[in-house]
């Protein structure tokens, strides 16, 4: 096991993903930020936070299950699901930011895709991520990245998050480590 | 989860994931696109050997949202009402590759034969069988009640619920006793002692024949129908008897305490368990009950179908 990000350098990252959304989009007027759950959905209202202080208004911030949709739930048991908030001013037209732990195979971020085009049409969407640890099977990429974290296969990347764990950190296990 | 064929299968932590996804299904139902691409390819047959309108619409609506296909398959019409068994019609639903059969019987036990019996592969949900049980409308009942009494709890730890009128031939009865008290809940049952069943005393609730001295302590009346089609025998003297001791009219409720609902599984006999002016009145969730209904059926298909089975 071996730490990848401890808690300083990921409020760091998230600070500079934030940045990096205020000026790829000139500010925070048409912004929407939207949690991948349950990770994402923290991660998502602390980039909330700090857009917040920087420009010192509210971004419209939620929530987006994409379970329904995913193309792997019949190969494997079937999961929980978590809340999907929209924000009341909804999505159309507006500049929506996914946002989510870790980036591996991009099925997750797909099936959101297509959880979003049935809430409404955004004017574009963008995604920013933790970590982006390779390996992807689609055609996706983040606009926002934490850190690259290049993994094989049979490692595994663990977020841990203060709101859930007690603990702000990313940590890379060996299959087979406890 | 594989089949859901009783309440009795299930743990109280099922109990309430299935109605903690409900509330995610409605809130998918809610949106402006109401079809989920979840189910896709798969074929749900509705086998309804028994009469029904709100059950077998509600799962079929279920399915449809969850995008599954769904074969329609009723007693009259078919080769059931020739006589057919249920052995030939789930080889031949076994054939035609059904995922799932979510069954009506008016035998008991009808599902659990379909379940254990090797004739088919798929799931199996019981939508009623006889005087058994009635698992999706209980499971529907217990999301209304905890939307409306449980003030966020995730079960009904503290709750009072009444359960009125014809126990002895209400599988909605034997369902909700088992899940409402799973979930913690204090249920009584309300009737005349000919309408309690046998061996009622064993079965944790506890027992009323009195309406009036306990309705101000319940924080939800479910009336029951009376079951004429099943009334062999003179159970009580008259309807007027009837409703004038175990029917809830406009004065009895008055005596209910505030925030209290009224339930009714449907369908209603207006005038005969239930007054018209209760049914339509703020404190009824009749309606409200049939869309939940659908939120926990496709809460109930997702859990079921949309893992590996194999």
């Amino acid at each position: 096991m071996s730490v990848a990000l401890t808690g300083p350098e990921i409020s760091r990252a998230l600070t500079r993903i934030s940045h990096e959304i205020l000026e790829k989009n000139s500010g925070s007027a048409n912004i929407t930020l939207l949690g991948i759950p349950t990770r994402g959905a923290h991660l998502a209202s602390r980039i909330s936070t700090i857009i917040d202080s920087i420009e010192g208004s509210r971004v419209p911030t939620g929530t987006l299950d994409s379970t329904l949709h995913r193309d792997d739930l019949r190969m494997r048991a079937p999961r929980a699901l978590m809340p999907t908030v929209i924000p009341s001013e909804g999505i159309d037209g507006r500049d929506v930011i996914l946002i989510d732990d870790v980036l591996y195979s991009g099925r997750t971020i797909r099936a959101a895709l297509d959880a979003l085009g049935e809430i409404g049409r955004p004017k574009s969407v963008q995604l920013a991520i933790l970590v982006d640890r390779g390996h992807r099977e689609l055609p996706i990429r983040a606009d926002f990245v934490g850190k690259n974290l290049p993994t094989s296969a049979n490692q595994s990347v663990k977020v841990q998050l203060s709101e859930i764990d007690g603990i702000d950190e990313v940590v890379i296990t060996e299959s087979g480590d406890k | 989860m594989r089949h859901l064929l009783s309440i009795s299968d299930l743990s109280k932590d099922e109990a309430v994931l299935i109605l903690d996804t409900a509330i995610e299904m409605a809130r998918a139902s809610d949106g402006p696109m109401k079809k989920l691409p979840t189910l896709r390819g798969r074929t749900i047959v509705n086998l309804f050997a028994e009469d029904s309108t709100r059950t077998r619409i509600s799962f079929e609506a279920a399915a449809k949202r969850l995008s599954a296909d769904v074969i329609n398959f009723g007693a009259k019409g078919s080769s059931l009402s020739k006589g057919e068994s249920l052995k030939d019609t789930a080889l031949t639903l076994q054939a035609m590759g059904a995922d799932a059969v979510i069954i009506r019987h008016s035998a008991s036990g009808a599902p659990v034969r379909l379940a254990e019996s090797q004739w088919m592969t798929g799931s199996v949900i019981n939508a009623g069988d006889g005087t058994h049980e009635h698992p999706s409308q209980a499971l529907l009942d217990a999301f209304t009640i905890r939307k409306h009494c449980s003030r966020g709890g995730a079960d009904l730890t503290g709750l009072r619920v009444g359960i009125v009128g014809d126990i002895l031939h209400s599988r909605v009865a034997r369902s909700n006793v088992l899940l409402l008290s799973l979930l913690g809940a204090r249920v009584t049952l309300i009737a005349p002692p000919t309408l309690q069943p046998f061996g009622v005393e064993n079965w944790p609730v506890e027992l009323s024949y009195d309406f009036d001295s306990v309705i101000s302590d319940l924080d939800a009346v479910m009336m029951l129908r009376v079951q004429q089609e099943r009334m062999s025998d003179l159970f009580f003297p008259n309807a007027r008897e009837y409703s004038r001791y175990f029917g809830l009219n406009k004065d009895r409720m008055n005596m209910m305490k505030r925030d209290s609902i009224v339930m009714h599984p449907g369908p209603m006999n207006r005038g005969l368990e239930i007054t018209a002016d209760v049914a339509d009145s703020a404190r009824s969730v009749i309606v409200e009950q049939v869309s939940n209904g659908v939120s926990v059926r496709m809460a109930i298909l997702y859990l079921l179908l949309a893992g590996d089975n194999s």
